[in-house]
């Protein structure tokens, strides 16, 4: 054998893991997050999310989407290690942050609008437009 | 049955006589005579959905004006709605409506400062046809000419109200070109589970 190493690199995929952070999509806690506790098998996994409110509970993977989060969690943890793992892995901030969790924030801002308050927001997009149409304009005269 | 007193003349008849005041028929009708049904119910004024206060922003769904968004005025004793687009924003004159036939948006006019008191449902009453005969009545050949006059009560009616109302809509920002737009639905909009 030579002397020569080769590198491999893992997939950047996001996997089903112990500890990996997930978005409930369906049922009575959708739209929460909680963290893989233990794979129960390929279809389904046991979760907790002490502190977003989510009870431990088995979920079918079908039901959850897998964020890029990952907090370190020994397996099968239990529900008070989980909340001192998920607070010092500073979660709720993270999500916060991510164009993610600002992205389903607008939805619902923009559902829960009125039809004076729809209107508004068509002036205003009409406004961005014209001056985007300005400038691009003037843009393309000087160059 | 009530009973009348009558004065009687002739020296041995007594002076008085009571008599019923509708006399009692001869005969029975060989034939039955339908007797109108007595309603037993009076009507019960009509009652208003919650959202539909006065100086509402309201989306008409039907008629000629479908689409337009109006203000409302007040409530008439009739069930009906008064509203008004203003005429001078988007043309919907001083007119009532029928309340199943609108959505009620969350956006308040305050016409606290409008004069409606004028405005019943006979102001709205139209005036009775005189009945004529002949050819020409028959087929409206006369009325096909003439268009139809807007009275002038109707005009400095609608102008007072428009100048009144505009003054109100010209504080909020938007408000005078949103009631100037129409409404529609376009594709995805799920109005059931609109918020308006």
């Amino acid at each position: 054998m030579s002397e020569e190493f080769t590198t491999v690199n893992g997939s950047a995929w996001r996997h089903v893991e112990v500890g990996r952070v997930i978005l409930i999509n369906k049922g009575d806690y959708a739209g929460k997050l909680a963290a893989i506790v233990e794979i129960i098998d390929h279809k389904r996994v046991l979760i907790d999310g002490p502190v977003s409110g989510v009870p431990r509970q088995a979920l079918p993977l079908a039901q959850a989407t897998l964020t890029p989060i990952v907090i370190k969690l020994p397996r099968g943890a239990r529900t008070g290690t989980t909340a001192k793992k998920w607070a010092e892995a500073g979660v709720d901030e993270i999500w916060a942050k991510s164009a993610w969790a600002q992205k389903i924030k607008n939805r619902e801002i923009r559902w829960g609008l009125t039809d004076f308050e729809r209107f508004q927001v068509l002036i205003l997009k009409k406004q961005r437009r014209y001056e985007v149409k300005k400038t691009l304009a003037k843009a393309k005269r000087s160059a | 049955m009530s009973a009348v007193t009558k004065e009687i003349g002739g020296a041995n008849n007594g002076g008085k006589r009571v008599i019923p005041a509708n006399k009692a028929s001869k005969w029975y009708p060989a034939e039955d005579i339908p007797t109108p049904k007595k309603a037993r119910k009076t009507p019960r004024p009509a009652v208003l959905r919650a959202s539909l206060k006065p100086g509402a922003v309201l989306i008409i769904l039907a008629g000629r004006f479908r689409g337009k968004r109006v203000v409302l005025l007040k409530a008439l004793e009739d069930g009906t709605l008064l509203i008004t687009g203003p005429f001078k924003v988007n043309g919907v004159p001083l007119r009532r409506v029928n309340p199943a036939y609108v959505i009620a948006t969350s956006t308040i006019v305050p016409v606290d400062s409008v004069d409606v008191s004028k405005f019943t449902s006979a102001y709205f009453a139209q005036e009775k046809k005189s009945k004529k005969e002949g050819e020409a009545e028959f087929f409206g050949d006369e009325e096909k000419k003439q268009k139809k006059v807007i009275s002038e009560v109707r005009i400095t009616d609608q102008k007072a109200i428009d100048t009144a109302l505009l003054a109100e809509i010209k504080k909020v920002p938007a408000l005078k070109a949103y009631l100037g737009s129409s409404f529609s639905l376009s594709k995805g909009d799920k109005p059931h589970l609109m918020k308006f």
